[in-house]
């Protein structure tokens, strides 16, 4: 196989941190790494105490958005599985969770249906719907390799449009649902005001460290499936799916099941962004969602969790950053001023760094710093 | 019964016009091994440049640059992006073309605002009547355009030496090598006659009965990849029955919507996606593609 996907299968800079224990604890505290997680998870906690709610909104997409890129970075990364059906899965976490959770109610004339379950086991129950609607797939994705594949996902986003737009009773259609707020043990992540030490914590701050465990757990899940026996595998079907097969690996059980995988990955993905948007609309869910999320885990690099979250950072931030600071930015100006849009640019801007990285950078943005390396 | 007709005929004419994106699809895949996720953008390129021009110019010269343009823009992308890939895994390469279609759609549907932009074709809304079947003339000529292309492409492909250099890069990219073919060539040649295609077909997504150049119609560019993909990517025989086999698809599915309203509205735009996924799931290789053999 080429360099690139040598370097990216062997990943020689992370073996230390499965150097045995009690020598590893002493290694661990003269290394840069060490503090640089602990300052960014006193930060992460401390965001909600500071930023306004734009910036914590802005986080809070992002942290959901890392959670679907690392799905689909074990779908598409790891197992070299192209996958354009993304924005579907999201949509089959979101949408269930607000059927399974919400009450029926009558809206602009629609009926909607919602079964009224507790709504953190909705939240559980729609994970794994999202993980059926992959299973579903898998006679698809279990034949198909490649741009086969790519483009019969693509039919997914399509499908997925269609019963959102026309299952009304279900999704609202054109003009959405909207999502009650989540409620563990009686406490309920919504707008009521509590005083944390002299903040006010809304929504947002609260929904902000439920992302939080979330994305953190998630990660580790992953990063013990790509360190793992599976993950082995996994890089062996996309390296050589034959000689992979030839050396014992079940490449179909395999396939579907990192097919189920990240496609609870993506459920969980939609039931947070359903969350904080308060609001779900069939629109979002179309084929540039879908296209983010490639771009997300081909500009942090393929096949790491770190290289999702990065990528997810990068590509979710960028144009809420851009929106915020469009007056003091050349060529950027708000919606409709005649300049480029906030939106536009930063479509500009990823589009330019998918190219890029993959022509410069071959391992994503993640092993920036390591030059060394390659070769 | 004449409505059946209608319909049918009108299915052929616009599977036709998908034939043709989906040809250049397809050898685009044949010579590269890429599956090019810009080519909705290249037909894009191609059609703004004629509505563009087309009222300073006319018609047929503005058409010409059109083509012209979008073979351009195709070989611009491979020379600029394609041709500086090191590596050798083609999915990230597919990739690479969604961020390349990411920049043109955006710079496109920037410009063209909300926009509908006609294309100043000849033709207009005039209809011809034979026995009761009423066509449009757009549509007749998009038949004939598009069956006179396709044939002109295949006999190129077959007895050119440009084709038979294009047949030999398919089959075996170093023997074709050693034997004094130029790939980069061959492969640029590829995506500039891509680009030209999809830029005839810009045209006849455009005219009339649609209203004309929108953002949407790069969506219906998109039904040129189930046309490509149930045909069989590396088969051009696959592309052009996928092109016809979508557009009836279609057009039988839009016109017989009363009749299919329990599956919702809009079914139309789904029904060439649906039969995808049925033809993939007996055929995975698509209706005329190789089967992958693979020695170990």
């Amino acid at each position: 196989m080429s360099d690139t996907v040598e370097t990216a299968t062997a990943a020689p800079g992370t073996p230390p941190e499965k150097t045995p224990a009690p020598a590893g604890a002493l290694e661990r505290l003269r290394r840069p790494r060490t503090y640089l997680w602990l300052v960014g998870s006193v930060l992460l906690l401390a965001f909600p105490f500071y930023l306004d709610r734009f910036w914590l909104q802005a986080g809070l997409f992002a942290m959901a958005a890392a959670i679907g890129a690392i799905g689909i970075n074990l779908l598409t990364g790891a197992t070299g599985q192209l996958s354009m059906g993304h924005a579907f899965f999201l949509a089959v976490g979101a949408y269930s969770y607000c059927v399974l959770a919400g009450e029926s109610s009558t809206e602009n004339g629609h009926a909607l249906t919602g079964l009224g379950l507790p709504t953190w086991l909705a939240a559980i129950l729609a994970v794994l719907l999202a993980g059926v609607a992959g299973g579903v797939f898998s006679p698809i994705a279990g034949r198909l390799r490649g741009a086969y594949l790519g483009i019969a996902t693509l039919a997914l986003i399509f499908i997925g449009q269609h019963v959102l737009f026309n299952a009304g009773s279900l999704t609202g259609g054109f003009n959405g649902r909207p999502v009650p707020p989540l409620s563990v043990f009686g406490f309920t992540f919504d707008d009521t005001e509590v005083l944390v030490a002299a903040v006010p914590f809304q929504s947002s701050e609260k929904l902000w460290y439920v992302a939080l465990l979330a994305l953190l757990l998630s990660g580790l899940f992953a990063r013990g499936v790509l360190r793992g026996r599976p993950g082995r595998a996994l890089n062996a079907i996309r390296d050589h799916r034959i000689a992979a097969g030839v050396m014992g690996v079940p490449v179909a059980r395999y396939r579907a099941g990192v097919f189920v995988l990240s496609s609870m990955y993506a459920g969980l993905a939609g039931v947070l962004l359903a969350l904080v948007f308060q609001r779900t609309v069939p629109e979002y869910f179309g084929m540039i969602l879908s296209l983010e999320y490639l771009a997300m885990i081909v500009i942090g690099g393929l096949g790491s969790v770190a290289g999702a979250v990065v990528g997810a950072a990068f590509v979710s931030l960028m144009p809420q950053v851009l929106t915020h600071y469009s007056d003091s930015l050349p060529l950027v100006s708000a919606p409709g001023t005649g300049g480029l849009a906030p939106g536009e640019a930063s479509r500009y801007l990823y589009g330019a760094a998918v190219v890029a990285v993959v022509l410069f950078l071959p391992g994503g943005l993640t092993r920036l710093k390591k030059p060394g390396e390659k070769k | 019964m004449t409505t059946f007709i209608e319909l049918l005929l009108g299915g052929l004419s616009i599977g036709s016009v998908y034939a043709l994106i989906a040809l250049g699809f397809v050898v685009i895949f044949k010579a590269t091994e890429v599956v090019n996720f810009a080519h909705a953008s290249l037909l894009l390129a191609g059609g703004y440049v004629t509505a563009v021009l087309h009222d300073d110019i006319g018609f047929w010269p503005a058409l010409g640059v059109g083509i012209a343009g979008a073979a351009v823009v195709g070989a611009g992308v491979e020379f600029f992006v394609m041709r500086r890939y090191r590596g050798s895994d083609h999915s990230v390469l597919a990739i690479v073309t969604i961020g390349v279609d990411i920049i043109l759609v955006t710079e496109l549907t920037r410009r063209m605002g909300t926009d509908v932009m006609a294309l100043g074709d000849p033709w207009g809304d005039d209809v011809v009547t034979i026995g009761g079947v009423t066509l449009a003339e757009t549509r007749i000529a998009a038949f004939l355009v598009a069956g006179l292309l396709i044939t002109v492409f295949l006999l190129a492909f077959r007895f050119t030496s440009w084709g038979v250099s294009m047949r030999a890069a398919a089959e075996n990219p170093q023997t074709a090598a050693l034997m004094g073919i130029k790939l980069g060539r061959v492969s640029l040649s590829a995506w500039a006659v891509a680009g030209a295609l999809a830029a005839v077909a810009a045209l006849f997504l455009t005219v009339f009965p649609t209203p004309g150049l929108e953002r949407a119609t790069s969506l219906a560019a998109l039904k040129a990849f189930p046309a490509a993909i149930l045909g069989g990517l590396d088969s051009t025989t696959g592309a052009l029955a996928g092109g016809l086999i979508v557009g009836v698809t279609e057009s039988l599915a839009t016109g017989y919507q009363s009749d299919l309203s329990f599956l919702g509205r809009g079914i139309g735009d789904l029904a060439p996606y649906l039969v995808m996924v049925i033809v993939l799931l007996v055929r995975p290789a698509g209706l005329f593609g190789t089967k992958e053999l693979a020695r170990v």
